[in-house]
């Protein structure tokens, strides 16, 4: 069959073209990204980037006198999104040396081309000239790169919805559960997050883990997040935080009700096997997984995004906008007043099952279609409209 | 099967929500159980916008107020069946 229409089949096996890495991975995109350890290297990376059309620049806030925990998880976020089988070859900018290549050998690991460059000692011009260089070899390099037919079983499918209303509850959460209880038993990487949004939730999602050993991890996480973060910092009951605004706007009202309709995304069947730190990269093998984030569009499908996962699938009641510069973001509406008016957003339209003219079943169908076709190069909205929304999660103030 | 003015998640919901723009006050709703695929009728008391919830049944202050057939809160004043529910009466038990 045709490639790109998303029904191609390998003995008789759904598939799709990807790039496969030099580790196994595989990728449905084939950026080569300038990527800035520091907010002070961000003018050198777009330096380059302008300098080397069809380079990506991935300017960032942070990278300076961050320590512990909050440092590590810079460095893991980093790490990963060089990794990240959707990025072919990488060239990392730094204010110094030290921690430019750590980031680089972090990368390195892949065995995909990775290259540094310190700006201490050189200034802005000559290491701008010397990236330069190295990021056109490296992307006239990842042009001419084939892709292959790989199964659906090297899929890496994320989730994570935003600007949620009742309708995301009713319509384009279910949609995605109906895609992981058919994709997920396939051998495809899934992965939900969202910890403060599964409260109210939380003896549901605790129940879905696969085991009891788990299901505690996932309990420890939440409480976490709810006794470190939410209880520590709130100066009122987050009711214009947690619902937002627009979530209000949307007819949601409470925390509880917004949670059980963010849960509907890990659909009736699946388990989720492990719980991952913020930008962990699933061990266990294919399957669900839990990753603790913030509900933050862009922090969570940035630290999804650097986990590994390369096509990412969002609900959205009232129309959040948001992409990522280097995973494809599928959206998905069930609202047709933001079918109607925000229509150039929205990826597939599943409005279908609030007037009960299409089942979930069909609606994770034309899901799995958009995945298909996405990972075979279709640009989704989010892409086409130029949303690169790239945010770093900090964990508190820096040194 | 008619598209319905209102959805319900699951049979022991005290609230469902509308699912057409622009409904309103007096409208006899058909109302569907996604859970089951049951439908019922119910007047609507007001105009309420697309996404946002009618009380099924009366609820008084204190009452919770279930959705997916689970609690989303409590009620912070007397709801009638047909009447708005939102954060003007309904509010978390969390935080």
């Amino acid at each position: 069959m045709a490639k790109g229409n998303g029904k191609t089949k390998r003995n008789g096996k759904q598939s799709f073209w990807g790039w496969r890495r030099e580790n196994g991975r595989v990728g449905v995109r084939n950026h080569v990204i300038i990527l800035p350890l520091d907010d002070l290297s961000n003018a050198a990376c777009e330096a380059v980037a302008n300098n080397i059309k069809g380079t990506l620049a991935i300017p960032h806030a942070y990278g300076r006198l961050q320590f512990g925990e909050d440092l590590e998880l810079h460095f893991r976020t980093l790490i990963g999104t060089g990794s990240n089988p959707n990025v072919a070859a990488v060239v990392v900018i730094g204010i110094e040396d030290g921690w430019t290549k750590r980031v680089v050998d972090g990368i390195k690991k892949t065995g995909k081309p990775v290259t540094g460059f310190g700006i201490e000692g050189t200034g802005d011009i000559m290491t701008v000239a010397k990236a330069s260089r190295v990021a056109k070899d490296y992307l006239q390099w990842a042009s001419e790169l084939q892709r292959e037919e790989c199964g659906v079983e090297d899929l890496w499918v994320s989730t994570k919805c935003g600007e949620s209303d009742t309708t995301t509850g009713l319509a384009s959460c279910p949609t995605v559960g109906n895609m992981y209880d058919k994709l997920i038993p396939k051998g495809i990487y899934g992965v939900f997050g969202e910890t403060s949004e599964i409260t109210g939730a939380e003896h549901l999602a605790k129940a879905r883990a696969i085991n009891s050993k788990v299901g505690e991890k996932w309990m420890k996480t939440w409480q976490a997040y709810e006794d470190d973060v939410i209880q520590a910092h709130k100066t009122d009951d987050l009711s214009e935080s947690q619902p937002t605004k627009g979530n209000i706007a949307g007819g949601l009202t409470t925390i509880e009700e917004k949670a059980l309709g963010n849960l509907e995304k890990i659909g009736r069947k699946c388990q989720y096997i492990d719980v991952l730190e913020p930008a962990e990269a699933p061990r266990k093998g294919p399957g669900l997984y839990y990753m603790d984030t913030s509900s933050a569009a862009a922090e969570c499908v940035t630290l999804m995004a650097a986990g590994g996962y390369a096509v990412h699938t969002f609900p959205t009641g009232q129309g959040n906008v948001i992409g990522n510069p280097i995973v494809p973001v599928i959206k998905i509406s069930g609202n047709p007043k933001t079918i109607r008016t925000m229509s150039e957003h929205i990826d597939v339209d599943v409005s279908g099952i609030l007037r009960r003219e299409q089942t979930i079943s069909q609606a994770g169908d034309s899901l799995i279609d958009m995945i298909m076709r996405t990972a075979n190069g279709r640009l989704t909205a989010a892409e086409s409209l130029g949303h690169r929304e790239f945010v770093l999660t900090k964990l508190y103030r820096s040194a | 099967m008619a598209a319905p003015q209102l959805l319900v998640h699951d049979k022991k919901d005290t609230v469902g929500v509308v699912a057409v723009e622009g409904l309103k006050a007096g409208t006899n709703m058909l109302c569907v159980i996604t859970a089951n695929n049951s439908s019922f009728r119910l007047k609507s008391k007001m105009d309420v916008p697309i996404g946002h919830k009618v009380a099924l049944v009366d609820i008084k202050t204190g009452d919770t107020v279930w959705k997916y057939g689970q609690d989303i809160g409590k009620a912070v004043s007397n709801i009638k069946k047909g009447e708005h529910v939102h954060v003007h009466n309904l509010k978390t038990k969390r935080w």
